[in-house]
C-alpha cells in the first residue's frame, strides 16, 4: 500500500503552475550558491538561516533558497508578491494549516510500512486520506475566497480549484467520511481474567470511577491530586492489542469489510503538484515566521526597491535581524538605524565609543543587501537596496592576537585577496581590521584601504576607531556611534550620519564625575 | 463534610500567607515562649497555633464564636484531645500504609489507594462513635454542629456502602474495559465498568445474548502479558485515580480536622500551664474601635477602647513567677506613650498589650483579670534591635528602612507598637521624626503605643494632643527599685539613667570620691 500517483481515478488537470519559488517555465531554483562564503558567518546570517529552516521538514530546501543570492530582478518580483499576498492573516492561516496537515500526510503514510496488523494498516491509510482531504477542501475554499494577486498563487489556485471540483476527488472525501463515521462509533467491552480475553460489543455498563469518586467525595477539603499515570503515548498496536482488534472486526463486519474496499480503491491519493506547492511553501512560511515576533516587538519590514543599475541607496528603521531576534526573545528593546547614499557618496565611515552599535551597524547593511538577493522582505520601513554580484566582509578574528606581526600581515592579505576580488558591483564591509595595530598604522592602512575602495566605486562601509579617516573626501560619508548625554555610560545604540568627534565622549564621563573644568571650578570655589 | 471549628461557617486557610511583618512580630513580641507552651512539642500544633494567633480575626461575632468553642473544650478536655488523636492516628496509620503518590502503574495506585481507604474507613468509624457519646454534652455552637454532621453524614448505610465498594476494587471477577478505535484502529478511551456481563445478560431476557470472542495467551508469551497488563493498567486508570483521590478526599478531611482541633488542643494545653503557674486567665471583650476624631452622639468616648486590669506578658508568665500585672484605661485615646525608668517594665507591658490583642483576635483567653479592646485590623511592631547596636552608622538607616517596608502594609484599624524607635540619632532628630511618623498614623486612623525615652517627642504629644493620649511612666521608687507597675504620668524631663550611673558609681567608678568643696 503506498500514496504515489497510482491512482487510475484521478485524471489531474494540466497544471499551468510550476514553482513558487522561481518564474521560469521549468521551475528550475535560480541563483548562486553563497553557503560557504565568509560573510555568512561574519553578518551573523549563518544563525539567521538556521533559525529560519530550524527544525522544520523542509528545512534543507528552506537553507538553500535563503543561500542562493538571486540578482534577476524578475525572480524576486515573483516572491515579493508571493510574500505580499501572505501578509494577509487569513490567507497565512490558511496555508500553514494547509503545511501542517501536508506533513502530517507524509509523516503517516511513511509510517504504514511499519505496521504488521492489516486492520491497524488501513486505519491509519484511511487517517492519512482524511486529513488529506481536509487539507485539500479547506485550501480550496480559502483561496476561492481571499484576495490573491501574485501570479505564484494564482497559477495555483487555478490548478487546485479544479482539482478539488474533479469527481475523482470528491469521491475520496465522499469514501473517506463515510468510512470514518462508523468506526468512529464501534465501541467494544474487553474482559481480561488473567491471561483469558473476552471480546464483545459494549453495552452501556456504567463508568465505575465516577461511582468510586461521589461516594468519597464528602470528605473533599479542596482540589484533590490528579493520580491519573499520564498516557501521552497510545501503545499503538501491540501483539494483544491486533489479536483484540482482530476480534473487533469479527464482531463488525460490515465496517471493517467497507474500511478493506476503501484501501483497494484509493491507493496513491496525494496529488504531485500539490504536493510541490506545499513543499515550496515553507520557505515563506518559516521566513514569515521567523520575522512575525519582530514585528509584534513593533519592528518593520519592507520589500525594498531593487536598485540594479545606480548606487543611490537607503534604510529606514532598519536592525540587525539576527540581534532582533535574541533582543526580542529576551523582552529587550531594539534600537533601529538608517543610512542613506546618494550622488557620489560610497562608503561609510562609521566610528565612536565602543560597544555603541558600530558592529551591529555594518552587519546590518550586509544582512540587507543579502536579504534582498534571496527575495524576502527586509528590515526597515523603506529601502533601496543594491542588487550586488557578491557580499566581502573582513571582520576582526579577536582569537589569534598572539603573533602581532604574523597576524597582520596575515590581515594584510586576507585584505588584499578581498579587495582583489571586489568588483564595481560588489559590497565590502571591513569591521576595525586594525583595532590591534599602532594608530599610525591604522590612519596609513585604513587610507589605503579606503583609496582602493573609492577609486573601484565599491560600496562599502569601513568601521573604525580612526577619526580622520571619516574626513576622506566626498565619496566617504562619516557616521558614529552616540551615548545618552546625561549618563556616558549609557549607549543608544544610535548611529547617526555626524562628523567623527571622540571628544565628546570624553567630555561626557567627565562632567559625570564632576571633573570638568567648569565644574572643579565651582567645587573648588562655593 | 466541614469542621467549621474556627469560622461559623469557612475554613481557616492554614495555607494563606502569614502577615508580611510576621517574623517581626514573633521576635518583638517574644511570641516563641507563648507557641512553645501551646504546641507542646508539636512542630505541626506550633505551626497551626502560629497561624491562627498572626492572623487576626477583627469579627466580634467569631470571635465570640471561638471564645465558646474553647469554654466547651475546657469542660471537656478529654473529648476534645480523644477527637485530636482519632485525626492523628488516621493520618499516622495512611503514613504506614505503603502509599501511591509516585506510582507510575495504575495497578499499583490502586492497591495502595484500597489500603488506605481500609485503614482511614476505621478511623472514620471511631469519630462517628465518639460523635454519639458525646453529642450531649457540649454546647457551643461549633462543637454541637460538628457532632451532629458526623453522626448524620457518617450513617450506618453509608459505611456499608464504602464497605460494597471497597470489596469490589479487588476485582475478583475479572476487569470489564470498553475501548473504541483510535485512528489506527488500535484501542483507546479505555474506561473501566461496573457490573459484570453474566449478569447483564440475565436481566436482558428474551434478547439474544451478545457475541463474544476470546483469546488465552500462551502461558510463556512475556510480551502479551505485558501488554495485557499495560491494558488493564490503562483501563482501571482513571478508577485508581478516583480511589486515590477518594484516599486523598479523607485524608485531607482528617488534615482539615486535625489542623482546626490543633489549635484548640494547644490552647489547652497553655491554659493547663498558666494555670498550673497561678497566672489569672479570662477571655477578653472585644471593644469598640472607632475613629478618635469623629466622635459619635451620646456618652461612650471617642476613639478606640482599651482598658486592662492585671495585665501580664503571657510569655513572660511563662518564663518566670511573680509577673506584675498593669491597669490601664485608653478608652478614647488613640496614642498611648509610656515612659521612665530604664528596665522598668516599659517594654514589658507594650508586649503584654501586643500579645493579649493577638490573642483576644485569635478567639483565645488572655493573662489578665480583666481585658477590653478595640479590634483593630493588625497589630504591627517597630522595636529597637539589641543586634543593631555594633553598626551604629547604619542604624537608622536601617530604622527607616524597616518603617517603611512597614508602611507598605500600615493602614486604617491598624494598631502599631513601638519600642525605643528612631533613637539610632540625636534626641532633636529622632524626636521629629518620631513625630512626623506617629503624626501620620495617627492621622491615619492607626492606635500607637510608643515606648521612649526622648522627652522631647513624648512632651510634644502632651503639649498638642493631650485628650487623646494616654501616658504612661515606669516609676523610680525612693529607694532605686523597680515596681515594674507603670503609673498614669505624664513624661519627665529628667532621664532614669540617673539611677543608673549612681549604681555603677558614676563616670569616676567606685573607689574614687569626687573632690569636694
Amino acid at each position: 500500500m503506498t500514496a504515489e500517483r497510482t491512482d487510475p481515478g484521478v485524471l489531474a488537470p494540466q497544471p499551468a503552475f510550476t514553482s513558487l519559488l522561481s518564474a521560469e517555465p521549468d521551475g528550475a531554483l535560480p541563483g548562486v550558491d553563497t553557503a560557504d562564503q565568509e560573510f555568512v558567518s561574519d553578518l551573523n546570517l549563518d544563525q539567521v538561516i538556521a533559525a529560519v529552516a530550524g527544525d522544520r521538514e523542509q528545512r534543507e530546501l528552506i537553507s538553500r533558497v535563503l543561500h542562493r543570492r538571486v540578482r534577476d530582478t524578475g525572480t524576486l518580483r515573483y516572491r515579493h508578491e508571493i510574500f505580499r499576498d501572505l501578509a494577509n492573516p487569513d490567507l497565512l492561516a490558511a496555508v500553514d494549516v494547509f503545511g501542517g496537515r501536508m506533513r502530517d500526510v507524509r509523516v503517516h503514510v511513511r509510517e504504514l510500512a511499519k505496521m504488521r496488523s492489516a486492520q491497524q494498516q488501513q486505519g491509519w491509510f484511511l487517517d492519512a486520506a482524511a486529513i488529506y482531504c481536509d487539507a485539500v477542501g479547506a485550501l480550496a475554499a480559502s483561496l476561492t475566497t481571499l484576495p490573491i494577486a501574485s501570479r505564484g498563487l494564482l497559477a495555483f489556485r487555478d490548478y487546485l480549484t479544479s482539482y478539488a471540483e474533479s469527481a475523482a476527488f470528491a469521491r475520496l472525501a465522499a469514501d473517506t467520511a463515510a468510512c470514518k463515521k462508523e468506526l468512529g462509533q464501534v465501541s467494544y467491552l474487553v474482559r481480561i481474567r488473567g491471561p483469558r480475553v473476552e471480546v464483545s460489543r459494549y453495552d452501556g455498563e456504567p463508568d465505575y470511577s465516577a461511582e468510586i469518586e461521589e461516594t468519597f467525595a464528602r470528605f473533599a477539603q479542596g482540589e484533590a491530586n490528579d493520580y491519573r499515570v499520564p498516557y501521552r503515548v497510545w501503545p499503538g498496536m501491540t501483539g494483544v492489542g491486533a489479536q483484540i482488534v482482530e476480534l473487533v472486526a469479527r464482531l463488525f463486519p460490515a465496517e471493517f469489510g467497507a474500511l478493506a474496499l476503501f484501501c483497494r480503491n484509493h491507493a496513491g491519493f496525494v496529488d504531485a503538484v500539490v504536493d510541490r506547492f506545499d513543499r515550496e511553501l515553507q520557505f515563506y512560511l518559516a521566513y514569515l515566521g521567523y520575522i512575525r515576533p519582530l514585528q509584534a516587538a513593533g519592528l518593520r519590514f519592507c520589500y525594498p526597491e531593487l536598485a540594479a543599475g545606480g548606487k543611490d541607496i537607503f534604510a529606514e528603521d532598519t536592525f540587525d535581524i539576527a540581534l532582533a531576534a535574541k533582543l526580542t526573545a529576551a523582552h529587550s528593546a531594539i534600537v533601529t538605524n538608517e543610512f542613506h547614499l546618494a550622488g557620489p557618496e560610497r562608503v561609510i565611515v562609521v566610528s565612536g565609543p565602543n560597544q555603541g552599535g558600530k558592529t551591529t551597524f555594518a552587519r546590518t547593511f550586509g544582512q540587507l543587501h543579502h536579504l534582498v538577493a534571496v527575495g524576502c522582505p527586509v528590515p526597515g520601513s523603506a529601502a533601496r537596496l543594491f542588487l550586488c554580484d557578491q557580499i566581502l566582509t573582513h571582520f576582526e578574528r579577536e582569537e589569534d592576537i598572539a603573533n602581532q606581526t604574523g597576524k597582520l600581515e596575515d590581515d594584510l592579505l586576507r585584505i588584499q585577496r578581498t579587495l582583489l576580488a571586489a568588483t564595481p558591483a560588489s559590497i565590502v564591509i571591513m569591521n576595525e581590521i586594525f583595532a590591534s595595530t599602532t594608530l599610525s598604522d591604522a590612519r596609513f592602512l585604513g587610507g589605503k584601504v579606503l583609496a582602493k575602495v573609492v577609486a573601484d566605486d565599491v560600496l562599502c562601509v569601513y568601521v573604525t576607531f580612526v577619526d580622520e579617516l571619516a574626513a576622506y573626501g566626498p565619496s566617504v560619508v562619516s557616521m558614529a556611534s552616540t551615548v545618552v548625554p546625561d549618563n556616558p555610560a549609557e549607549r543608544t545604540y544610535k548611529v547617526v550620519r555626524k562628523p567623527a568627534d571622540g571628544l565628546a565622549y570624553a567630555l561626557a564621563i567627565a562632567a559625570k564625575h564632576g571633573v570638568t573644568y567648569e565644574q572643579l571650578t565651582r567645587r573648588l570655589n562655593p | 463534610m466541614k469542621a467549621h471549628l474556627l469560622y461559623p461557617a469557612a475554613d481557616f486557610d492554614f495555607t494563606a500567607e502569614l502577615p508580611a511583618d510576621h517574623a517581626d512580630l514573633i521576635q518583638d513580641l517574644e511570641l516563641g515562649t507563648l507557641l512553645t507552651a501551646m504546641a507542646g512539642g508539636d512542630k505541626f500544633r506550633r505551626d497551626v497555633s502560629t497561624r491562627v494567633l498572626l492572623t487576626s480575626v477583627a469579627d466580634e461575632a467569631v470571635i465570640r464564636y471561638r471564645q465558646q468553642i474553647l469554654a466547651d473544650c475546657i469542660a471537656n478536655p478529654d473529648v476534645i484531645r480523644q477527637m485530636y488523636d482519632i485525626a492523628v492516628g488516621a493520618l499516622r496509620d495512611k503514613r504506614g500504609v505503603w502509599g501511591f503518590f509516585s506510582s507510575r502503574n495504575p495497578s499499583t495506585i490502586l492497591s495502595g489507594a484500597v489500603n488506605q481507604l481500609d485503614v482511614l474507613v476505621a478511623r472514620l468509624r471511631q469519630l462517628r462513635r465518639l460523635a454519639d457519646e458525646h453529642a450531649g454534652s457540649v454546647r457551643s455552637a461549633g462543637l454541637t454542629a460538628l457532632f451532629s454532621s458526623l453522626q448524620r453524614d457518617l450513617d450506618d448505610e453509608y459505611f456499608e456502602t464504602i464497605a460494597g465498594h471497597l470489596r469490589q476494587l479487588r476485582f475478583r471477577d475479572g476487569v470489564p474495559i470498553s475501548a473504541q478505535l483510535d485512528r489506527d484502529n488500535s484501542g483507546i478511551k479505555y474506561v473501566l465498568r461496573s457490573g459484570s456481563t453474566r449478569r447483564g445478560w440475565k436481566e436482558r431476557v428474551g434478547i439474544e445474548p451478545r457475541s463474544v470472542y476470546s483469546f488465552t495467551l500462551h502461558p510463556r508469551d512475556e510480551a502479551g502479558a505485558q501488554a495485557l497488563a499495560d491494558l488493564t493498567a490503562r483501563g482501571i486508570n482513571l478508577v485508581a485515580n478516583a480511589a486515590a483521590r477518594s484516599a486523598d478526599h479523607v485524608t485531607s478531611y482528617f488534615t482539615m480536622l486535625q489542623a482546626e482541633l490543633g489549635f484548640y488542643v494547644s490552647c489547652l494545653s497553655l491554659h493547663d500551664e498558666l494555670t498550673a503557674r497561678g497566672v489569672p486567665v479570662t477571655f477578653p471583650v472585644p471593644g469598640g474601635n472607632p475613629p478618635a476624631d469623629n466622635p459619635p452622639a451620646g456618652n461612650p468616648p471617642a476613639g478606640p477602647e482599651l482598658t486592662c486590669a492585671d495585665l501580664r506578658d503571657t510569655s513572660l508568665a511563662l518564663r518566670i513567677d511573680r509577673v506584675v500585672g498593669n491597669d490601664a484605661d485608653a478608652d478614647g485615646r488613640p496614642l498611648v506613650v509610656i515612659t521612665g525608668a530604664s528596665s522598668g517594665g516599659k517594654s514589658t507591658f507594650l508586649r503584654s498589650v501586643g500579645v493579649a490583642q493577638l490573642m483576644l483576635q485569635a478567639g483565645m483567653f488572655v493573662t489578665a483579670r480583666a481585658f477590653r479592646s478595640g479590634l483593630c485590623r493588625q497589630v504591627f511592631t517597630h522595636f529597637i534591635r539589641e543586634e543593631d547596636a555594633s553598626m551604629v552608622s547604619g542604624r537608622l538607616d536601617e530604622e527607616l528602612t524597616r518603617m517603611s517596608r512597614i508602611a507598605d502594609h500600615l493602614g486604617p484599624d491598624c494598631m502599631m507598637l513601638f519600642n525605643e524607635s528612631f533613637a539610632a540619632t540625636n534626641e532633636q532628630e529622632g524626636s521629629e521624626i518620631g513625630r512626623q511618623v506617629v503624626r501620620a498614623l495617627l492621622q491615619a486612623g492607626i492606635r500607637v503605643c510608643f515606648v521612649t525615652h526622648q522627652f522631647d517627642f513624648a512632651d510634644s504629644f502632651r503639649r498638642e494632643r493631650p485628650d487623646h493620649t494616654l501616658f504612661l511612666r515606669a516609676p523610680r521608687q525612693p529607694d532605686g527599685q523597680r515596681t515594674f507597675r507603670l503609673e498614669v504620668a505624664e513624661p519627665l524631663p529628667t532621664s532614669f539613667g540617673q539611677d543608673i550611673y549612681d549604681r555603677i558609681g558614676g563616670w569616676l567608678g567606685e573607689g574614687e570620691q569626687a573632690p569636694t568643696g
